[in-house]
């Protein structure tokens, strides 16, 4: 699959590749689990087990809920910025590729955008496994000499006065941004506000919604 | 190692192309790739810094053309490969010829919330204090290990400042001597360094960015005012 690269030229010839080349990777994995699973290094419940918690468990509505609440508890809040890693583990979000957490907050002034330029590196306890989009050798090349360049790519732009502050994830801290609360929405409750905050907007590649999709 | 997986400043990939809708896994290969490596992860028989070196150290031209899981995929069975863990026939066959190799530990699926939750904490107690503050300024080290490192190229050489200090993590750049377990955890401090965009990349680059790394202490050296 060539989703890591994205290229719009696919004639009807590169497709039949791309399927046999998904069918090959398809039995090149398939292979291997039956291996290691002979072996007995691998247990395929524990595999079942581990799809299905990201398949239905974690995933970015837990960044949700940790922004949701940052918004409308300033204890929190407060307590998110000085000390994400045990703010949002009070929320029961803890653990791999989460184990050190560093929350930045979006301001008029600044906008913060996360990205990995040397791997993937992903808070995946709030925001569960990363998109394509932010695996690809464009977002991991473009992200920290053209931040305005992405915000485009996304449909966006920013005030001119905007500075753009770009987190290289290159250690074992994963960042999450916390996006501005949009005009307007005093009267919601927490989980109608979390409901306006996307995956893209926790990693500065979008903004909160103003109304729920 | 300066390799193709440095990617922090490159041009020509093209725009950003988010997809709509975007499913989970674009196939069900990817989703017992992603689970087949987190289990072996577990194994205990290398560690992140090794398995991140793994997929760095695949060719040039294979780690470009690959998607992220198929990655994964040839780096996990390089690293079975390299300790005896599987053969290259086993691989190929899908049967197992050879006995299997101890391993330290096998994930079951009663225990895979529980390892998933805590994760593998890499912060340590420090053995020294801090050389840097927040406020100071530092220059990341023009330096080009032959081997695992997390310094990207596009700051080498360049001078930022100091905003966080994040107490002393495992060192990647030693994480990787030992093969084996017991595995080097020498933990050097962690420092968030921020830099202009115009000190990365000239007085023409936008004037309004900047970009932070996180940096261990070996990568860094003060700036003499």
């Amino acid at each position: 699959m060539s989703a890591h690269t994205p290229d719009h030229s696919h004639g009807p010839d590169e497709h039949s590749h791309e399927h046999s080349h998904l069918s090959e990777m398809d039995v090149r994995v398939r292979a291997l689990e039956t291996l290691l699973t002979r072996k007995g290094y691998v247990d395929p419940a524990a595999i079942d087990r581990i799809i299905e918690t990201y398949e239905t468990e974690v995933g970015p509505h837990h960044g949700a809920r940790v922004v949701a609440k940052a918004w409308t508890d300033p204890a929190f809040h407060d307590w998110l910025l000085q000390d994400a890693t045990a703010a949002i583990a009070s929320l029961g979000y803890t653990g791999r590729q989460g184990e050190h957490m560093v929350a930045v907050a979006n301001t008029a002034e600044v906008h913060n955008m996360v990205v990995c330029t040397l791997c993937s590196c992903y808070p995946w306890p709030i925001l569960g496994l990363p998109p394509v989009w932010y695996k690809s050798a464009a977002y991991r090349a473009k992200a920290v000499i053209d931040p305005r360049g992405v915000l485009a790519d996304f449909g966006l732009s920013l005030p001119e006065h905007t500075t753009y502050r770009v987190w290289d994830s290159t250690a074992e801290v994963r960042y999450l941004v916390l996006p501005m609360r949009p005009a307007g929405t005093e009267a919601l409750s927490e989980d109608e506000l979390a409901k306006l905050v996307t995956r893209n907007a926790m990693i500065g590649t979008g903004l909160a919604l103003t109304e729920a999709p | 190692m300066n390799g193709v997986h440095d990617m922090g400043g490159l041009q020509g990939f093209g725009p950003v192309v988010p997809e709509i809708d975007e499913p989970l896994f674009h196939a069900p290969w990817e989703s017992r790739a992603m689970a087949v490596t987190v289990a072996m992860g577990a194994s205990g028989q290398w560690n992140i810094d090794l398995a991140r070196s793994a997929r760095e150290s695949l060719p040039p031209a294979v780690y470009l053309s690959s998607s992220y899981y198929e990655i994964w995929i040839r780096a996990l069975e390089q690293l079975m490969l390299e300790r005896g863990m599987v053969t290259p026939s086993e691989l190929a066959s899908g049967q197992m010829q050879e006995p299997p190799s101890t391993v330290a530990r096998v994930l079951r699926a009663d225990t895979v919330d529980a390892a998933l939750a805590a994760g593998t904490p890499t912060l340590r107690t420090a053995s020294s204090p801090a050389h840097f503050a927040v406020g100071q300024r530092v220059r990341a080290r023009n330096i080009h290990p032959q081997g695992h490192t997390r310094l990207p190229r596009y700051v080498r050489g360049h001078t930022g400042t100091v905003v966080h200090v994040h107490g002393a993590h495992v060192y990647p750049d030693r994480h990787v001597s030992q093969t084996l377990p017991p595995f080097d955890n020498h933990a050097e401090w962690l420092y968030t360094v921020v830099f202009d965009g115009t000190e990365l990349w000239g007085e023409a680059a936008d004037p309004k960015v900047q970009v932070s790394v996180d940096a261990w202490q070996p990568y860094l050296e003060a700036v003499i005012a």
